[in-house]
């Protein structure tokens, strides 16, 4: 196997990845890689990005092990990276600080975001607020009706919040939106996109302001345990906080990585979002990747209970990691991620965000994987208050409403 | 020289100036959609642009949007384009280029999208969302099966994009007027002329310009500094208004700006 699979820096990886956008968008992209390439090898920004996670995100983030948890999948050991505990909830933060600034870099004024589980929404919000920028995110309707009290914290933060109502009204036609406002607004407009896919720059520096993750969790667990786990796992949907989490190991070929995505009513269904293990390569939100497409070409819709993996892309870096065979991709239906829900609820007194419990489904299909005694570094990417009315609806328990 | 750029250069030397018209394939039914590109031909378009409609149409706005969602409720699947090239070929010799994203004719494979293309009579392909830098496949199998490939330039594109954009188009380069998504405009931008003097000034690559154009002034105006002008929203709304009465009466009244 190819070795320094961390030194990938785009627009390609492989055979995935590209610009696969508009002319007019073009020059916008070519500006957004030189500010980020500038910033990234210029330490006032280091320090300055440094200092935001320190003093305003809350980094770094802990890690818990879970024994009991652990416990009801045999012998292993499980070891939470507490993302949930950043400021606004999830790891959407980590990016969303860093392209701030880099738009205030660029002069711009506005930001544009899309987003599915409300999680991106409310970071971009909570960033433009703190920078004093203009915010619009742009959500799919249906998602704005299962996460409305993310609706609420953004128009709380000031932003202002469109439902999208074309195509399926969900986390891909929110992208579509964005991309439409950013080719009418780009000279005024930095457009935050939330997760590792898209048009290069977007998935290798969206991939490296994640990779924070991983590089804490490495030199935590060194400290914990005094080795690397024996495997990592997080849920995926665009990619974001896995790849966040598994770009500091790719080169440590004895950690197996596992990224969990969402297979709805079930992956032999026709209803998930299992886009790496039922999808094929094609163009999608401006790169090649595996994408859920029909004969034709066309975009399926996807489906999840969890808005957050609602999406049939992902990013190109995860297509690479699949077809190299470093990383191994695996369905968890609603049923099954809600149950893990529960489970780390009730276990360890943890309530994960529903995307985050397909991760944690997973360690069922891990404890047959791996041997006795493995140490699994699971990403705890968000936390699960946002979730509340769906998870209240599935237990039944709200009463009667 | 392909067919497109003999209209283009008869056109402009008459001083007529050339009208290019959009219309979705499969909008609302098959048989509709070669009527109404036929009809377009046969009232005043120069050069016909058949809409591909696709699940994530990210350069077009509502109008369109809403009128290729029809299409693919109503059933239209890719294979239905090559029957609708055929179609508008056997009533009229109006050079005729499909507009399409680029993933329906990934997954139809570059090669096979080419082949039939040509054989169905078609000239070739618009592509709003492949650049040059991304399109080897396209450009080998678009010079082998002797196809126009029209790329875009844009208010924002720097010099070397204009001038590779254009060096890389046949037929013509789409000159995108404003910085935005299709759809009507009252006043057509200031940018849309720099982007055409640009395009001139780098190199003999005719340009039509689209994005914003409904009106017989402006087809008059964008005529009177690019080769052509290209109208998509306004004849989609007028059919989705009056049928395909109301779409000839928009064609006649928009070639009525030409000279």
């Amino acid at each position: 196997m190819q070795t320094n699979l961390r030194s990938q820096a785009g627009p390609y990886f492989g055979e995935f990845g590209g610009r696969f956008v508009a002319e007019p968008l073009i020059a916008a992209l070519d500006e957004l890689e030189a500010t980020y390439l500038a910033a990234k090898a210029d330490p006032s920004f280091q320090l300055e990005l440094a200092e935001l996670h320190k003093n305003y995100t809350g980094r770094p983030s802990i890690i818990t092990e879970a024994p009991r948890f652990a416990r009801e999948f045999g012998d292993m050991r499980i070891f939470l990276k507490r993302e949930d505990l950043n400021h606004t909830g999830s790891h959407k933060i980590n990016n969303v600080m860093g392209q701030a600034l880099l738009a205030k870099r660029m002069g711009k004024k506005r930001i544009i975001a899309e987003t599915g589980a409300g999680q991106h929404g409310v970071a971009s919000a909570t960033a433009a607020a703190y920078f004093g920028l203009d915010c619009v995110v742009y959500m799919g309707e249906v998602d704005t009706e299962r996460q409305a009290l993310n609706v609420a914290r953004m128009k709380l933060l000031g932003a202002q919040v469109i439902p999208v109502t074309t195509g399926s009204r969900t986390l891909k036609d929110a992208i579509n939106e964005a991309l439409r406002d950013w080719v009418a607004n780009v000279d005024s407009t930095h457009y935050l996109l939330g997760t590792v896919a898209g048009p290069h720059p977007f998935p290798t520096m969206v991939r490296d302001f994640h990779s924070i993750i991983g590089i804490e969790a490495r030199e935590q667990m060194l400290a914990l345990t005094g080795r690397l786990p024996d495997a990592i796992a997080a849920c995926i949907g665009g990619g974001s906080n896995a790849i966040g989490i598994f770009h500091p190991f790719l080169d440590d070929q004895d950690v197996a990585l596992w990224g969990f995505e969402a297979a709805g009513d079930g992956i032999d269904t026709p209803k998930h979002a299992a886009t790496l293990s039922r999808g094929r390569p094609g163009v999608l939100h401006g790169a090649r990747s595996y994408m859920l497409q029909d004969e034709d070409g066309q975009t399926m819709e996807s489906h999840s209970i969890s808005a957050g993996l609602d999406y049939p892309g992902v990013g190109p870096e995860h297509s690479w990691l699949k077809d190299l065979g470093r990383a191994n991709y695996f369905g968890i239906s609603d049923a099954e991620a809600m149950e893990a829900m529960r489970l780390l609820s009730r276990t360890e007194g943890i309530i994960p965000a529903i995307e985050t419990a397909h991760a944690l489904a997973g360690m069922k299909h891990l404890a047959t994987v791996l041997p006795a005694g493995a140490h699994i570094l699971v990403n705890l990417s968000g936390r699960g208050d946002k979730d509340m009315e769906t998870a209240g609806r599935y237990f039944g328990l709200l009463g009667d409403k | 020289m392909s067919i497109t750029n003999e209209v283009l250069e008869r056109n402009r030397e008459s001083g007529r100036g050339t009208l290019v018209g959009y219309f979705p394939a499969g909008y609302p039914s098959k048989q509709d959609s070669i009527d109404s590109l036929v009809a377009m031909a046969e009232n005043g378009c120069d050069i016909l642009e058949i809409g591909v409609p696709y699940s994530d149409p990210v350069m077009d706005g509502l109008v369109i949007q809403h009128a290729t969602e029809d299409a693919i409720a109503n059933g239209f699947r890719l294979r239905d384009l090559f029957d609708i090239i055929k179609g508008v070929r056997e009533k009229v010799d109006t050079p005729l280029l499909v507009m399409s994203y680029w993933n329906p004719v990934l997954s139809y494979g570059v090669e096979r999208f080419s082949e039939d293309l040509a054989a169905a009579g078609a000239q070739g392909m618009i592509t709003p969302d492949l650049i040059p830098d991304e399109a080897k496949d396209w450009i080998a199998q678009s010079d082998k099966h002797g196809l126009d490939r029209v790329f875009l330039v844009a208010p924002s594109s720097s010099d070397a994009r204009v001038e590779n954009n254009s060096q890389s188009s046949k037929g013509f380069v789409y000159s995108v007027s404003t910085m935005g998504i299709t759809g009507e405009r009252t006043e057509l931008d200031r940018l849309a002329r720099s982007v055409v003097s640009r395009v001139k000034s780098l190199g003999t690559t005719p340009t039509c310009v689209g994005v914003g154009i409904s009106t017989a002034d402006q087809v008059r105006e964008v005529n009177s500094y690019a080769d052509g002008a290209i109208v998509g929203t306004a004849f989609v709304k007028a059919y989705q208004q009056g049928g395909l009465e109301a779409l000839v009466a928009k064609t006649k009244e928009l070639a009525g700006g030409l000279g």
